[in-house]
């Protein structure tokens, strides 16, 4: 590989690679970012409104940085941007469980909690990273990530003890996406080659915590966690290798048309 | 040409002194601690940055309102740098910028309260209040209660007084 990042671990691993890595990172974080903006206007409450719309912003903001890194160590000349609207669904790689849709109040709460447990895991070992441009992301974005965790768990645990319907709804929305978050710990060869560069952890090292985190908060909440079950993308067919369900294209045809529409529109 | 014809540092960090944050006008980019160095490099002047929140959209409008502070007072070559390292805190904010909230109506953040994600002993904790005391920056009673984690920009969250009934804002710690 090029000997010109020297300086920075990404020297250490194929190019590539790192910048399949950090597509992975910075497209959850865009993709949520997104489903979580589309309530802007409509969330059941104009705090709960107002919550949302900062915690896309925070997503969106963070994924600049990573996709802004992946540019860099890419050296084609991209650009975040160009990098978020110009690929096609099968260049992404973002997890099957941040293009679910945001359903009623209850999956979308569920569904950032289960991601946010992961994502403060993830972070956290990221601060650790041989290379200091991914550590000094992570140790931005962990600090608002701490929000988030501490926010979805704080609703999850009043909706779960909640009412009977409020209760039932949450439960049924965790039987629906628990499915969905094997894949966030299966380890393949890009995150084995980012582990050995000292770069990443391996996800699989993540599980450990996120179960500790995910078992207290539901038994707080009166909910049961749906136990050993069927998993979406595990096998290397999922969407960190680009094999995405219906919903992503329905996200990017509208996350992208202005860039489609007109292209190369600039602010 | 050569540096005698520069503006003193001590100068430049004076000019932005004066420049308001966009979203919370009343203190200014230096109390907020976003700016972490000013330095010459030949002609262009160099100022550092390190933002807010990841995804704050003030960040642009504060990087323009610096180039045409420093242009404004005759600068010509001006070089913004991110620095995203250390990440910046609201332990930041001065002395003096954290009195200008709260006279305008905003809480000052608590220092060291900023949540760190590990949930033992709070999620126990809930009803919706935290376990922060927050005294209203209005009346100062303590007797206070938040709303909700979220406010009118990413930096805030909302609170109310129980005494005097007014809501505010409480610029939150991270």
């Amino acid at each position: 590989m090029a000997g010109s990042v020297e300086a920075n671990a990404v020297g250490a691993v194929d190019r590539a690679v790192c910048v399949e890595w950090l597509q992975r990172v910075g497209d959850n974080a865009l993709i949520l970012g997104h489903r979580v903006s589309e309530w802007c206007g409509h969330a059941p409450a104009l705090e709960e409104d107002i919550a949302l719309a900062n915690q896309a912003l925070d997503l969106i903001g963070q994924c600049q940085l990573w996709l802004g890194l992946a540019a860099e160590v890419e050296g084609k000349g991209r650009t975040a941007d160009q990098i978020a609207y110009l690929r096609d669904a099968g260049a992404f790689r973002n997890l099957l469980l941040v293009e679910r849709p945001n359903g009623d109040f209850g999956q979308t709460l569920i569904r950032q909690f289960l991601f946010d447990a992961f994502h403060i895991a993830l972070l956290r070992a990221l601060t650790e990273s041989s290379d200091p441009r991914v550590a000094g992301i992570a140790a931005k974005a962990v600090k608002e990530v701490a929000y988030h965790l501490e926010r979805s768990a704080d609703l999850v645990v009043r909706l779960g003890d909640g009412t009977a319907e409020s209760h039932d709804r949450m439960q049924k929305a965790l039987d629906l996406l628990f499915p969905y978050t094997g894949e966030m710990f299966t380890d393949d060869a890009t995150d084995r080659a980012m582990a050995e560069a000292g770069i990443a952890p391996l996800p699989s090292r993540l599980k450990p915590e996120w179960d500790r985190t995910v078992a207290d908060v539901l038994e707080e909440a009166t909910l049961t966690q749906p136990g050993q079950v069927w998993q979406h993308g595990v096998k290397g067919q999922g969407g960190k290798t680009g094999v995405h369900s219906e919903y992503l294209g329905f996200i990017l045809a509208e996350m992208q048309f202005l860039q489609r529409a007109y292209p190369g529109a600039t602010w | 040409m050569q540096s005698a014809t520069h503006p003193d540092l001590a100068e430049v960090w004076r000019w932005l002194s004066e420049v308001p944050d966009p979203e919370i006008p009343v203190i200014s980019l230096t109390d907020l601690g976003i700016v972490r160095d000013v330095a010459w490099e030949g002609e262009t002047l160099v100022v550092t940055v390190t933002p807010t929140y990841s995804g704050c959209p003030a960040t642009t409008i504060i990087n323009l309102d610096i180039e045409t502070a420093l242009h404004d007072r005759g600068v010509e070559k001006v070089r913004l740098e991110r620095r995203l390292s250390p990440p910046w805190t609201s332990d930041w904010l001065t002395v003096e910028g954290r009195e200008k909230l709260r006279a305008y109506g905003i809480a000052p953040p608590i220092d060291g309260t900023a949540p760190d994600g590990r949930l033992a002993g709070r999620i126990s904790r809930l009803a919706g209040t935290s376990n922060l005391v927050i005294a209203c920056p209005r009346c100062g009673s303590t007797h206070t209660e938040r709303l909700s984690q979220a406010g009118s920009t990413p930096c805030k969250a909302s609170w109310r007084c129980k005494d005097c009934l007014e809501p505010f804002d409480y610029f939150k710690c991270i």
